[in-house]
């Protein structure tokens, strides 16, 4: 339908690809240009996962949720940047350079999903999709004072996203508030008989900001050590307002947390060691030295082509997976994953939604984390929640060092209705 | 060497089958199986690419496909069983790694019967049956290894197999092919299977001397093959005890053009293929759907109808039954002369199936009305057995050559192969006519030699060219001797 023009002042370099004449349709997301994500595959679109290894890649179809954001009449901005196949928590480990956050181009917007959320929240694009495996959509929202939505697995099909961790990841929205988050994710949710685990929920709701009676859990855990005192303060602050607003608090505990930290990157390096074995040079990216026998050109093509981060992922996947170990690392992650599942299932019988911050700390300074192991660290807020597949939304709720801090809410397995609503509930009444 | 097993040494077989299953599409797409006269990389699409971001959806023909074989091969199939991934690095291999199923496969157990080496029926038992996909096709230019290139044809790419693993019950090569025939024979009979596809069914046979090494023979494409390749492997091992050498265990592949087994580059080490639950299925449970599946009369049962209600003998039930293409054919040629059972049996499980294989043809190339309508021939005396035989030939070879194929009448009178008899005058002047020609064999005859008969009878028959029955003509011979006297 309408033709629109789009030529951001991309001062961040959130985007790797621009549309500069973005085709836009009828329907709920009629004229809105919405940037994506880029591992979620767009057809006619390069998509690179920012990566030398897929540099060129071309997908001849769309993933289920970008073909659902177009017959809902939305414009495909873009492609974002992100840390290389979604490896990483700030949006540095990129091949094409890093994001900046537009709220201080001297800090990592967060990741995986930083060039989403900085577009987003430069006023780019009004909504973006972003990817979620170890907290890749609530991060990136947190750190730059945007609302990103992590549905509960299942809820959005997975088709067309370039995998990394398939038993972690989904698809989700990002805005700038909960309505638009609301508004994307009713577009994407739904079943796709693409995608085996997706399952038959819709998403019909509109945000209601009446949350009277909901209950809500604070796990220590999510204020203990590692936990920027000054974010504390500022979450328990935001969590007092909704107590104002009509819910109650319970203090809670999930013991198992311990484990979550080693359970994901087992668990997402032994996926990725083998999702991203087909990245051989044979079929995508640039191409292999033909007169090498099978294994060097492989070998030649995957050492140039994938990142450090990357490297070390799948080598610890190989190592985690390969005989003699599966037992003593992928096996036993499983099980503490089912413990952390067990956890959230014993509190959500009592509490209706958890709360605590998205990240421990503010966005840290590019290059702030040169040691892997301390940004691994960061994520230990996030994990949780996809080892157990439910739903939480970061929504911002105040600042500390004027940087954005984020309220994270965790709900129920198919309650991303309720995390919307006291989301919204604090974004609508939040500030007193 | 001394506790080398004896060069006489009892041979262990068990056998490792890929079969492909005949369904419309792939296992984890919608694509079209039916590529084999197609062009290459004509039959993909994203999924069967395993292009980054796609995800593989069962093809549930395919499931109930294998649950079939699993309880017709009278395994136990799983309630719940598990796709994993096999992950190797290979060109032809599109997500560099193999959807298939390891710790928790479809179906455990069961057995297939098979004739054994002494005429007894035998249980070789099964260890399991699971599903997995088929990877593509490297087509290299010139060789593997000095080829100028190889190219990748995925459109093999996802086609669904089952792999049936088998306990190392066979005791010669012999039994492994018949193993191989029944298992083709019960696959073809519940409609699952289509022998005929070139691939459709690949081996990969253990084998052992017992108390010796035991060798990997890897990828034999036909049934013939395995028992070649396996009688091979027998000699070359027993040839190496008698030598006192040892047998290495090690993988072989067998050259079908040569018919040897020749070893495979030893791998430096073991390839670990890092197994692991594919995260983007979910576990199969089949519960109640197994009950639902209902199996078509199969092999075994089918020849033991053919024993009772056609009077077969075993022997020709069981070459009758052995294919379904024949039992059927059978039993159509029947449907149309109820009262010639027996001689349906002889002819074809014998006869045509003799023929048959002398022109490399298949039953299905012969109508069962026309085959019935000769039988009728043969049933009224109206030709001898050896015109019949003739008149196959000619329609057989009528058909080789894509010719208009006659009917046994036709053939009938346009060669004049009616039976003579002895009122027609045909086979009295033969005879008199023998009788002229051979005054050696007749001064014999008078002397008692009871040879010379048989040469004058022989020399009738071949002046009617086989029209007359023998037993007739030596009757008939015998009373024109006698007139002699």
């Amino acid at each position: 339908m309408s033709a629109l023009r789009f030529e951001p002042d991309d001062k961040y370099n959130a985007f790797l690809a621009v549309c500069k004449e973005p085709k836009g349709g009828s329907g709920k997301l009629s004229g809105i240009p919405v940037a994506v994500k880029d591992n979620i595959s767009t057809q006619g679109i390069e998509t690179t996962c920012a990566s030398k290894i897929l540099k060129g890649y071309i997908p001849p179809y769309d993933a289920h949720a970008v073909a659902l954001v177009k017959s809902a009449g939305a414009a495909i901005a873009g492609k974002t940047n992100m840390d290389e196949f979604g490896m990483g928590t700030s949006t540095e480990n990129s091949a094409f350079g890093p994001t900046l956050n537009p709220r201080d181009t001297g800090r990592v917007p967060g990741g995986s999903s930083g060039g989403s959320a900085a577009a987003v929240a430069a006023g780019m694009v009004r909504m973006a999709l972003g990817t979620d495996t170890g907290g890749s959509i609530r991060c990136p929202a947190a750190f730059c004072g945007i609302v990103g939505l992590k549905p509960t697995y299942g809820r959005v099909s997975r088709y067309g996203l370039i995998a990394y961790a398939n038993s972690l990841e989904t698809i989700g929205p990002m805005a700038a508030n909960v309505s638009d988050v609301s508004l994307l994710m009713s577009v994407i949710a739904g079943h796709d008989k693409h995608d085996a685990t997706s399952q038959d929920r819709p998403y019909t709701h509109t945000p209601s900001a009446d949350i009277k009676g909901t209950r809500i859990g604070i796990p220590q855990e999510y204020f203990g050590a590692g936990v920027d005192p000054a974010v504390a303060a500022v979450v328990k602050k935001a969590i007092g307002r909704l107590e104002e607003l009509g819910a109650t608090t319970v203090p809670c505990s999930i013991p198992s947390m311990e484990y979550a930290l080693a359970a994901y990157y087992v668990i997402c390096t032994s996926e990725a060691s083998s999702n991203l074995a087909r990245f051989d040079g044979v079929r995508y990216g640039p191409a292999v030295e033909t007169k090498k026998s099978w294994h060097a050109a492989f070998q030649d093509a995957r050492r140039e082509g994938f990142g450090p981060e990357v490297r070390r992922r799948i080598m610890l996947g190989t190592f985690a997976l390969s005989s003699g170990y599966y037992g003593k690392y992928y096996a036993k992650a499983q099980v503490a994953r089912e413990n952390i599942r067990k956890d959230f299932a014993r509190l959500f019988a009592d509490v209706d939604v958890l709360c605590g911050p998205t990240m421990p700390t503010i966005a840290f300074r590019l290059g702030e984390k040169s040691d892997p192991l301390s940004m691994y660290l960061s994520d230990i807020l996030t994990v949780p929640v996809n080892l157990a597949g439910i739903p939480a939304i970061s929504v911002p709720c105040g600042t500390v060092q004027d940087m954005p801090v984020g309220l994270q809410i965790m709900g129920r397995p198919f309650e991303d209705e309720r995390v919307i609503d006291v989301a919204y509930a604090y974004e609508q009444g939040g500030q007193p | 060497m001394s506790e080398n097993p004896p060069a006489d040494a009892q041979v262990v077989v068990g056998l490792e089958v890929h079969c492909q299953l005949d369904t419309k599409s792939k296992l984890f797409c919608g694509c079209s199986t039916d590529y084999r006269d197609d062009g290459p990389n004509t039959h993909v699409c994203p999924i069967c690419l395993g292009l980054p971001g796609t995800m593989p959806m069962i093809n549930k023909k395919v499931i109930e496909y294998a649950m079939k074989v699993g309880k017709a091969l009278n395994c136990e199939v799983s309630e719940e069983s598990e796709f994993s991934r096999k992950n190797y690095f290979y060109p032809d291999l599109n997500k560099a790694y193999q959807i298939t199923q390891y710790d928790k496969p479809l179906a455990l157990g069961g057995y297939v019967e098979i004739e054994g080496d002494d005429g007894k029926e035998r249980k070789i038992r099964l260890t399991r049956i699971h599903v997995e996909e088929d990877p593509g096709r490297l087509v290299h230019m010139g060789n593997a290894e000095r080829g100028r290139y190889s190219l990748v044809d995925y459109n093999r790419a996802g086609i669904p197999l089952i792999e049936i693993v088998s306990e190392p019950d066979m005791r010669s090569p012999k039994e492994a092919r018949k193993f191989l025939n029944k298992l083709r024979a019960t696959l073809e009979y519940l409609g699952v299977f289509d022998s005929d596809k070139e691939g459709s069914l690949r081996v990969d046979a253990n084998i052992s001397l017992k108390g010796s090494e035991r060798v990997e023979v890897k990828n034999i494409s036909s049934y013939k093959g395995v028992e070649k390749a396996l009688t091979f492997e027998v000699t070359r091992q027993k040839n190496l005890l008698r030598r006192g050498l040892k047998v290495d265990r090690e993988t072989r592949h067998y050259l079908e053009a040569r018919g040897i087994t020749q070893s495979a580059r030893s791998k430096e080490q073991e390839n670990d293929y890092r197994y692991f639950p594919e995260p983007d299925l979910r576990p199969l449970r089949v519960k109640s759907w197994v009950k639902d599946i209902a199996l078509p009369e199969l092999p075994d049962a089918r020849r033991e109808r053919f024993v009772t209600q056609y009077s077969c003998s075993l022997n020709h039930a069981r070459t009758l039954t052995g294919e379904l293409k024949m039992a059927n054919f059978f039993e159509s040629v029947v449907a149309q002369n109820k009262d010639a059972c027996a001689l349906a049996a002889t002819w074809i499980a014998d006869t045509l199936t003799g023929e048959l294989n002398y022109r490399d043809m298949g039953i299905e190339s012969v109508d069962p009305a026309k085959f019935a309508s000769l039988l009728a021939l043969l049933k009224a005396g109206t030709i001898t057995d050896k015109s019949g035989v003739e008149v196959l030939r000619v329609m057989l070879d009528e058909q080789h050559k894509g010719e208009t194929v006659e009917t046994p009448d036709v053939i009938v009178k346009r060669l004049n192969l009616a039976r003579t008899s002895g009122d027609d005058g045909v086979l009295l002047a033969a005879i008199q006519e023998v009788i002229r020609e051979n005054p050696k064999a007749i001064e014999d005859y008078k002397a008692g030699k009871k040879g010379a008969l048989n040469f004058l009878v022989g020399q009738a028959m071949k002046k009617t060219r086989g029209r007359s029955d023998p037993g007739e003509l030596n009757t008939l011979m015998t009373k024109a001797l006698s007139g002699l006297e």
